[in-house]
């Protein structure tokens, strides 16, 4: 039930956000006639959505307290014990199979395009997940390594006619090192220093890009970057995007893949130790400059090879595709997702790649919508939308 | 027979502070050493010394494993000091909240296992099976230390002393020769702290472990110590038997006062 408290706070908000909101809302400026319109009637509807929304928060805040009280030990998210389930599992991975695989030819060319987009940022993010994630360093420059990937390619088409297929493992090379070259300086940062530094980087790489007209085409960008060859069959433009998502599907999946098995390998658990206590970690033998330098080395990867799809399939790139807003948004990808969690990880890129899509129907509020999905995410499910979990280990009992 | 832990003229500052000054203590192979204080005495500052979290400003630090060599420990990094064979637990519990307790061990085994980022991405054989064996090891430390039921619970779910214990498997994990304990007993109940006797003394008789802990717990130190050594303001004031040290005017004076000043 709803308290007297309660009703109180929510008056209060509500009489709060129609001050706040007052001159915005209320007050409109004729410029040609020169007159001050006050929309009352606005004053009024402000007062009244927050007076619900106030109290339909604090409903679910307490919901959430009460769940936390209860304590149900058994706190693994619903996708997790659905997927341990065989008879859910093979008919789930069926539909999601047959979902991917039909859908370029089931929707049309401008749903795939946005799905590509959509797969693009769920290799970022699973790369980012790992220096997040799973080593716990705050990497706000990670878009560097994308346009690393995505000029890579670019410049070596332009300048040695080198085809997606050769640009690949190059700048999945590339981004290695550069991922390595990161990881140095920063060895004894953490947290907010570390996040500051990679902030910077991630800069430099832009404004380099930006103006240093002779190697990169600075604002101009390079064009006519062509798609992945195709081995001698004639795709046509709709051919192309689809062939195009597939590639994307394929490198998706190994990313998944490979991810999956990083995470509960030796160099994985040795992410998670350093992320949970790094003076444990080392004490417990863990070369910590190592395993830093892996972490950054390996998301760096991963967003690389991430640039040279994305050059592939815009087949136009200028240092405006790589500002740090790219880089707030796969960070935001791998916290509302489930920092650590590959599930989660491709649920919160899909989520929040495709939904600002699609809310182009209220293209006005769109940003605004997409905002407040975050903080009620952060505010309800701080933990991400889904939870990672470890993998678990049966034993049998042991020989006597 | 050479000592397993030699630390000569130990003295580490802190800018202008003295934390530890000129500290000299051995360690036999077999032995249960303690080291006791006061509050703010130096113990922790002193582990932290040879385990190199600290890197200390003057002094000798050497390790003679059985079987191998003596080697000065001086300027080594944490991960080489455990690698060579020395492990330690922390006064406030330091576990890896987010993974499992049986992960949690397995990080002690990290530095005894090889395979890289190639290994992990193409899972060879090689790696395989080291993994299983990593596994394998692991759950018999769990079950050495008794905490086998936990095994796949997040280290944060493990009620307090298990958590402890806990730590002593991780650290028994990177298969050393001595093992260092920080406060092992500290908010434990009577009833874990006898436990925990227990489980000291097996290790040294089954394990081949020598140990080495820094304890308030008197009850626990006097019984279970083959050794002990006192420091106070950094300075290191008696060793010896329980006995000796129980009776040592320095000791008294350093834990009760001196009685003059008193009255």
């Amino acid at each position: 039930m709803v308290t007297k408290n309660e009703i109180k706070q929510a008056f209060i908000v509500a009489l709060w956000f129609m001050v706040l909101t007052f001159p915005i809302m209320v007050i409109k400026i004729n410029t040609i006639k020169n007159i001050v319109i006050f929309r009352w009637s606005y004053f009024f509807w402000v007062g009244v959505v927050t007076f619900f929304a106030s109290l339909v928060w604090n409903y679910f805040l307490r919901v959430k307290e009460e769940k936390k009280k209860a304590e149900t030990s058994d706190d693994i998210p619903a996708v997790h014990r659905l997927l341990q389930n065989v008879r859910f599992r093979i008919p789930f991975l069926i539909t999601i199979t047959i979902f991917f695989a039909a859908y370029p030819f089931v929707f049309p060319m401008y749903h795939t395009s946005i799905m590509i987009s959509a797969l693009v940022y769920v290799m970022l993010g699973l790369g980012l997940n790992i220096v997040v994630g799973l080593a716990g360093l705050l990497d706000l420059g990670y878009v560097a390594f994308y346009a690393v990937g995505a000029y890579a390619y670019a410049l070596l088409n332009l300048h040695f006619g080198v085809g997606f297929w050769l640009a690949l493992p190059i700048s999945a090379l590339l981004g290695f090192l550069f991922g390595t070259l990161l990881g140095y300086p920063v060895l004894r940062l953490r947290g907010d220093y570390l996040a500051i530094v990679t902030l910077g980087f991630g800069e430099i790489i832009r404004i380099i890009l930006e103006n240093w007209n002779d190697f990169s085409n600075g604002p101009r960008g390079i064009s006519n970057i062509p798609a992945p060859g195709s081995f001698g069959i004639e795709l046509g433009q709709h051919g192309t995007v689809i062939y195009i998502y597939f590639i994307v599907i394929a490198l998706v999946l190994l990313t998944v893949f490979f991810v999956n098995r990083l995470e509960n390998s030796r160099i994985g658990r040795a992410w998670i130790a350093l992320r949970d206590d790094e003076i444990a970690c080392q004490a417990m033998g863990i070369d910590k400059v190592k395993t830093k330098l892996t972490a950054f080395a390996l998301g760096a990867t991963w967003a690389s090879i991430g640039g040279v799809v994305f050059a592939a399939k815009t087949s136009y790139i200028n240092p405006m595709s790589f500002t740090i807003w790219e880089s707030i948004t796969i960070l935001c990808v791998v916290v509302i997702g489930g920092m650590g969690s590959a599930i989660g990880v491709i649920a919160g890129a899909l989520v929040l790649i495709l939904l600002p899509e699609y809310l182009r129907a209220v293209a006005e509020y769109r940003m605004l919508v997409f905002g407040a999905l975050q903080v009620i995410v952060m505010v309800f499910k701080p933990e991400g939308l889904i939870q990672s979990v470890r993998k678990t280990y049966k034993f049998k009992k042991v020989e006597e | 027979m050479e000592p397993i832990l030699n630390v000569k003229n130990l003295t580490m500052m802190f800018g202008g502070l003295k934390a530890l000054d000129n500290v000299n203590i051995t360690i036999q192979k077999g032995q249960i050493a303690a080291l006791i204080g006061p509050n703010g005495a130096g113990k922790t500052t002193f582990f932290n010394c040879i385990t190199g979290i600290y890197e200390p400003t003057e002094g000798f630090v050497a390790i003679t494993p059985p079987g191998k060599s003596t080697q000065t420990l001086k300027g080594l990094k944490p991960n080489h000091v455990t690698e060579r064979g020395l492990a330690r637990t922390f006064q406030n519990i330091r576990l890896f909240e987010g993974m499992t307790v049986l992960e949690n061990v397995m990080i002690g085994r990290h530095c005894r296992m090889n395979s890289g980022i190639v290994g992990a991405l193409l899972r060879p054989g090689s790696q395989r099976n080291e993994e299983k064996k990593a596994v394998h090891d692991s759950y018999e430390i769990l079950e050495k230390i008794g905490l086998e039921q936990y095994v796949n619970e997040k280290a944060m779910n493990l009620p307090y002393g298990a958590q402890r214990r806990l730590e002593i498997a991780r650290a028994l994990a990177t298969d050393p020769f001595l093992l260092l304990l920080d406060e092992p007993a500290a908010g434990m109940n009577p009833h874990e702290t006898k436990e925990l006797d227990d489980l000291i003394i097996w290790l040294r008789d089954n394990e081949d472990l020598s140990i080495f802990l820094i304890e308030h717990d008197m009850k626990l130190v006097m019984s279970l110590s083959d050794w002990i050594h006192v420091v106070d303001y950094g300075k290191k004031i008696a060793e010896g038997t329980p006995e000796d040290v129980k009776s040592n005017p320095e000791v008294i004076k350093a834990y009760l006062g001196d009685e003059s000043e008193d009255a």
